[in-house]
């Protein structure tokens, strides 16, 4: 366990080294000198133009200046913002509680409408269960989230007045963004453990289990779904980068502050620290992300542990 | 290999529906799609007759005789919006998945006859990549290369790169081990020759049934990126500006964003349809389809020795035969007479 434990790390490592690259390599790909774009506005004279780029180590050759990025990453500095001069990693890690918020209340209807539909479907296959499950997969797969949204906010909150259309800070605000984001994910999901149970149905386990005389419930909670749950476990933790972008999408249509709407008006501005920086952030999330998931099934597989 | 026989389900595709559809459906489908796509992207004119961008003063009137979807804020007609919205994303997501595609396949060929230590170099980047979102990618390329039509295929196209080159490069790796890609080194045919003449043949019906499984997920990129200003901008039409700009009108005048909407999800489910109807024909194995979608991709289920949802998603073994399930019998018969 604890080698597996350790390869996983190992592997971990050089995708994490990448992410930096990429990051840092922003900077160098954007057109326009960053100095520029500091001191836009202001009369700046060529001395205090020099000055402000050896200030930021840009007149180093490029292997330092990734060299002095690295360390500063290490250190926990994300940079400082081109616009408002505040540190970066400040500016992301406020806005960040909210998108989370969104994200795990996303994964939480995706789970919660996902599997136990996934479950009936597979149980019952043609049954009206399923024919509800294939409906409710179909919406979720087809209709693009952000659609779904406008949807959702024009039945529920236009026409019935049931949940606000606009973040008001309370926790029925987060019901309308949670469900148009999540539904594509549970769709995902009831196809996948539908697909899966139906699989398990059919081995040597699920009958010698009733011909023991197992009641059919059992069968279906104890035995089975232990074992469809691992794609399902590995899908959602997988999905986690992309449900967080696109909670980012979804903070904007329903007005949530979060980094959603911060990142979309840095990307416009060109605050490239900024985006450096979420770049930074979401992958390493990712990365852990993957790593728990990775984990988990070592837990739960034992045959997983020989990756 | 219990592994390979109990986990396959992640990355194969449930046969709701679809196979048992018949050819029928899928190839009208099909023809429907191209004759759609054709019109919309070269002659729009032939089904709105009412230019898009001209203003009238009819403004915010409903869906009616005059306006079949409708007029927006500046009284521009709305079918004729979201008839000539189509192009700009129809333009992205082909486009950028074509990009995709191709760079996705040379890299994939390039790094799977290569060298040991290049592969694995070459499949780390593609690894680091895969890591990051593809809306993260997009969003990058976007802040470098500033925004419309030309900046989103590009994204899209580098985004959905390492996603081809992972799949191309497992199933060139285990195309190699055949007997008559042996033989064709053997006598002597250079590295191209071998990749260009066996391998990519082999590859095609892989890539044509990723490729179009991909379009699905290009026009909801390409959606999301103009949803959020990055893309055509006003008062040019397009599908995912049209929709941003019609939500602040959604309590009042409900058409403005509902038919763009309804003309990306229309769009999305029949490219998926078609990709997954394609699996379905141009594979003839029953039963379990080993051709990875591009969803399946998406999703994460990875191949071979990178990761555990590799394991947990996939059965590596059928990685390469959906290009060519004939190859893969003739593999297994020729390894077997060569042992």
């Amino acid at each position: 366990m604890a080698a597996f434990v350790a390869r996983r790390l190992a592997a971990a490592v050089p995708v994490l080294f990448g992410i930096t690259v990429v990051a840092f390599l922003l900077v160098h790909m954007v057109p326009g000198n960053p100095v520029k774009v500091i001191l836009y506005g202001s009369q700046a004279t060529p001395q205090q133009i020099a000055d402000l780029t050896h200030q930021l180590g840009l007149d180093q050759p490029l292997w330092a200046q990734y060299g002095r990025f690295l360390w500063q990453l290490l250190q926990g500095n994300l940079g400082t913002s081109y616009l408002t001069q505040d540190s970066v990693a400040y500016e992301l890690l406020s806005r960040t509680p909210s998108t989370l918020i969104l994200t795990g209340a996303a994964m939480v209807v995706a789970i919660g409408i996902g599997v136990p539909l996934g479950v009936l479907a597979g149980a019952r296959p043609g049954s009206l269960a399923d024919r509800a499950a294939r409906a409710v997969s179909f919406l979720g797969v087809a209709v693009p989230y952000f659609f779904l949204a406008l949807l959702l906010v024009l039945l529920f909150s236009v026409r019935l007045n049931w949940f606000p259309a606009i973040d008001n800070g309370s926790f029925g605000a987060l019901v309308l963004p949670a469900v148009s984001l999540g539904w594509g994910y549970a769709a995902i999901l009831t196809r996948l453990i539908r697909g899966r149970i139906i699989e398990e149905y059919r081995s040597e386990y699920v009958r010698s289990a009733r011909a023991r005389g197992c009641a059919e419930w059992r069968v279906l909670l104890r035995h089975t779904l232990r074992n469809s749950s691992i794609p399902a476990i590995t899908t959602i933790g997988l999905q986690f980068g992309n449900i967080l972008t696109g909670a980012a999408v979804t903070e904007v249509i329903f007005g949530r502050a979060g980094l959603g709407s911060y990142l979309a008006t840095s990307i416009t501005s060109k605050n490239i620290p900024v985006v450096q920086g979420a770049v930074i952030l979401i992958g390493l999330g990712y990365v852990l992300i993957n790593l728990a998931v990775d984990l988990i099934i070592g837990v739960v597989d034992p045959r997983a542990r020989l990756a | 290999m219990a592994m390979v026989t109990a986990a396959p389900a992640a990355g194969t595709v449930p046969a709701w529906g679809r196979a048992r559809a018949g050819r029928g459906i899928g190839a009208t489908a099909m023809a429907v799609a191209a004759v759609a796509a054709i019109i919309l992207l070269a002659a729009p004119g032939l089904l709105a007759h009412v230019s898009p961008t001209a203003t009238t003063s009819d403004i915010l009137k409903g869906p009616g005789a005059g306006h079949w979807f409708g007029t927006d804020q500046l009284g521009r007609d709305v079918f004729s919006r979201t008839i000539y919205g189509a192009r700009p994303v129809l333009i992205a997501s082909l486009l950028g998945v074509l990009l995709a595609v191709v760079a996705g396949v040379a890299l994939g060929m390039a790094a799977g006859t290569a060298p040991r230590w290049v592969n694995s170099v070459i499949m780390r980047v593609v690894d680091v990549l895969l890591a990051i979102p593809v809306l993260m990618i997009a969003l990058i390329l976007i802040a470098t290369a500033g925004s419309g039509v030309r900046s989103i295929v590009i994204a899209i196209g580098v985004a959905f790169t390492p996603g081809f080159a992972r799949v191309v490069e497992a199933s060139v790796r285990k195309l190699r081990a055949a007997g008559y890609v042996e033989a064709a080194r053997v006598f002597g045919s250079s590295r191209t020759r071998t990749s260009l003449r066996h391998l990519l043949p082999n590859l095609m019906t892989e890539v044509v049934v990723l490729g179009t499984s991909a379009i699905g997920w290009a026009v909801l990129t390409a959606t999301t990126l103009s949803f959020l200003g990055l893309g055509v901008q006003l008062p040019q039409p397009d599908w995912g500006s049209d929709l941003a700009a019609g939500a602040t009108y959604l309590s009042s005048s409900w058409w403005l964003a509902t038919f763009p909407g309804l003309g990306i999800t229309v769009t999305i489910l029949l490219a998926n349809f078609i990709g997954d109807w394609l699996m379905g024909a141009l594979d003839p194995r029953d039963g379990m389809r080993p051709v990875q979608g591009f969803r399946a991709l998406v999703l994460g289920q990875r191949r071979g020795k990178h990761g555990l949802a590799g394991l947990a998603g996939r059965a590596p073994a059928m990685a390469g035969a959906g290009a060519g399930a004939g190859e893969a019998k003739a593999d297994g018969t020729e390894a077997e007479a060569s042992q």
